[in-house]
């Protein structure tokens, strides 16, 4: 018989009920909450007269619509209303069902996948479900973890389960070495870009070979959290010592006899040599530029020493549309270098990178530099409270803000626009978030993703470049 | 959710086909926080004469008098009658939410949308598909006869008529099941109580460190 994969062995590990169908009961080791996904599920309970299953397996935290900029208060200072509703009720849900809430105010709180990692919530070998579908991000950990819908946390909320059907095996190999100024975000951009957006819909994605071996387990992270911009929900790297060593002596994390049994138990998580995927993807580590994406889907992504696709050239009818009408929207001409694309906004931050290693990333590209002119908002903010904390004591405040850049708090911010922090319309943004959708940062807004390197490199000099020709 | 009973109650009659889900329940409503409250936001803008906000005081607003649910004579009505696709468009669960929230348990139309049936049975509403000359028929019985009013026996799968006559309808057994006995999703979750809490206590024994 054929070995496992990592995904097959959490499955296996994780089902309570087989039915016929192919349906399974899965039980759910960890539920991460946030303001937006959880208030009709708390009512749900309510009204149901139902409690949580297990108190200690949920850990909330408030991030979409909690502003950046400095307030004196708790959520009650908020001027929006409807984000002020949405933040206090998650406050008074947690607090009537006992759930532990990170709240505005409280040094840990920041956003959900930055924060779940950091306080060893997300532990190897667990289940981990938010209503959220960047909750790929925990996989790099180890950990099956996928995004659910407003009825399904109720339901994980009430019965600690959830109704799955089992996904297929996918396995994309990145073996080499990348050269400097390459990144895990542009890794993640450029596997996009070669298997599409809907290229892992129905998969189970493992990120395998040398290239992920050499990584940190942040720079995991961030490829795991794009697994859906690839149409995967789930996102999976194997459990190394880096992983175990990332894990240890965070405030969730088990102690003591518990560490060293669990930490036996981790060695097996990784795929079987003679495991078999569905599929596999290979990419040549080597050969990754820095990335830059110039359309209105993941997919649409360039080399940053790249020319603007040329609908007229492509033979594919349906993708020449799509190619004709993401210029349209983001104001691009075919033909023309990425590298002179006009850079106005820089929005350094997102779930994807917002870790203290991208901090000190972004600011090592920026230190005794100014952000140009043509930059009209360039903003910093870090994933977590934590974070921010950890990269003021380094003194990357500073960095930033001497820059010009301006330090903001913890929370989503423009990776989505839910509070006031919005890319106006027309306006080109070099953001280091994982989606360019039309209308994402804001209406009209025009998105780039880039790593934060990149990032940083185009606030300096006010348009795309390629940040190891950067000095 | 409330086990399913049988039920005898005025009928209001909503004379139009292909009714959408922003019709039942327009977009500003959904930025809220509840899946109640909805009620009286049902139908907005057919009900009322201004334009309905999340946050209105909905008792001061005036009200469309022709519309059907703001005569006096379907005033308690929890049986809608309606035409043909009605729910269709966006698969929000407000829609049922907001129609069960007003007090409607049952829908009889000639045909329902499918994401909409579905999330009907999720929050305890029955949709009843009949025959459109059924309807027809329905339609101008309810019309003539003040205080029209039909019993629903899902046990039986069966309308009666106030003069007597019964309507056989049809509805997956399975559904049935779950409506009867006031099973939703997480309530048939739970019939497996047992095999979570066995495998629970196996996971507490062999993998310590997940526990407090
Ligand atoms: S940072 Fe962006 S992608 Fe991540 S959870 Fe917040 S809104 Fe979603």
């Amino acid at each position: 018989m054929a070995g496992k994969t990592l995904y097959d062995k959490l499955w296996d590990d994780h089902v309570v009920r087989q039915e016929e169908d192919g349906t399974a009961l899965i039980y759910i080791d960890r539920q991460l909450l946030h303001e937006v996904t959880s208030p009709q599920a708390f009512e749900g309970l309510r009204l149901a007269h139902r409690k949580p299953w297990r108190v200690d397996a949920n850990l909330a935290t408030c991030d979409h619509n909690v502003p950046t900029t400095a307030l004196k208060g708790g959520a009650e200072t908020i001027d929006d209303p409807v984000s002020r509703i949405q933040v206090q009720t998650l406050g008074m849900n947690t607090r009537e069902f006992g759930i532990t809430e990170f709240g505005m105010g409280d040094p840990r709180q920041g956003i959900v996948h930055v924060v779940g990692p950091e306080e060893g919530m997300t532990l190897p070998g667990t289940t981990v479900v938010c209503g959220d579908s960047h909750t790929a991000t925990h996989g790099a950990l180890g950990a099956l973890a996928h995004g659910i819908g407003t009825s399904e946390v109720e339901h994980v909320l009430a019965t600690q389960c959830l109704l799955q059907k089992k996904m297929k095996n996918m396995l994309v190999k990145v073996d080499g070495q990348l050269k400097p100024g390459v990144t895990p975000k542009d890794v993640v951009l450029a596997i996009i870009g070669k298997i599409g957006t809907a290229g892992g819909t129905g998969y189970a994605i493992e990120f395998g070979g040398q290239v992920f071996k050499d990584m940190s387990v942040e720079g995991r992270m961030t490829v795991c959290n794009m697994a859906i911009e690839g149409g995967a929900r789930v996102g999976l790297v194997g459990v190394d010592e880096k992983t175990v060593e990332y894990v240890k002596g965070r405030p969730f994390a088990p102690k003591g006899e518990k560490w060293d049994q669990a930490v036996e138990a981790w060695k097996e998580l990784h795929s079987d040599d003679d495991a078999v995927f569905d599929r596999v993807v290979e990419l040549d580590g080597d050969s990754i530029e820095p990335q830059v994406s110039w359309g209105t889907s993941p997919e649409m992504v360039l080399d940053v020493n790249g020319i603007v696709p040329d609908p007229e050239k492509e033979a594919d009818p349906v993708k020449a549309t799509s190619i004709r009408n993401a210029l349209r929207y983001m104001g691009l001409q075919a033909g023309m270098a990425i590298k002179d694309i006009p850079v106005e906004y820089v929005f350094i931050g997102s779930c994807t990178n917002s870790r203290i290693e991208d901090l000190r990333a972004a600011a090592e590209v920026l230190k005794g530099k100014k952000v140009s002119d043509k930059v009209e908002l360039a903003i910093a903010v870090p994933g977590s409270g934590l974070v921010k904390q950890q990269a003021e004591e380094e003194g990357l405040d500073k960095v930033f803000v001497e820059a010009g850049f301006e330090w903001r708090n913890p929370g989503c911010s423009m990776c989505l626009a839910m509070n006031s922090d919005r890319l106006p319309s027309g306006k080109h943004c070099a953001s280091t978030s994982n989606r360019n959708f039309e209308g994402r940062q804001g209406a009209g807004g025009r998105t780039h993703l880039v790593s934060p390197q990149m990032a940083a490199a185009a606030a300096v000099a006010g348009h795309f470049v390629d940040v190891r020709d950067f000095a | 959710m409330d086990k399913f009973k049988k039920l005898t109650a005025i009928v209001a009659p909503l004379d139009r086909a292909n009714v959408d889900t922003d019709a039942i329940i327009p977009k500003q409503f959904l930025k809220s926080i509840k899946r109640t409250g909805f009620g009286p936001n049902l139908f907005d803008e057919w009900r009322y004469e201004d334009v309905g906000q999340p946050d209105s005081d909905n008792s001061g607003r005036p009200l469309r008098k022709e519309f059907v649910l703001n005569q006096p004579r379907y005033q308690g009505a929890k049986i809608l009658l309606t035409r043909e696709n009605f729910g269709c468009g966006s698969s929000r669960e407000h829609a049922p939410w907001a129609l069960k929230d007003y007090g409607f348990d049952v829908i009889i139309s000639p045909s329902f949308a499918d994401i909409f049936f579905n999330n009907s049975f999720k929050n305890g509403i029955l949709p009843i598909i009949l025959d459109e000359k059924t309807v027809d028929d329905l339609f101008n019985e309810v019309f003539a006869a003040e205080g029209y009013e039909l019993t629903v026996d899902l046990d039986a799968q069966q309308i009666i008529k106030p003069n007597g006559d019964m309507i056989a309808f049809e509805v997956d057994s399975f559904r049935r099941h779950c409506l009867l006995n006031g099973l939703d999703d997480i309530g048939l979750t739970l019939q497996y109580q047992d095999d979570i809490k066995a495998y629970e206590d196996n996971r507490k024994a062999t993998k310590p460190w997940l526990y407090a």
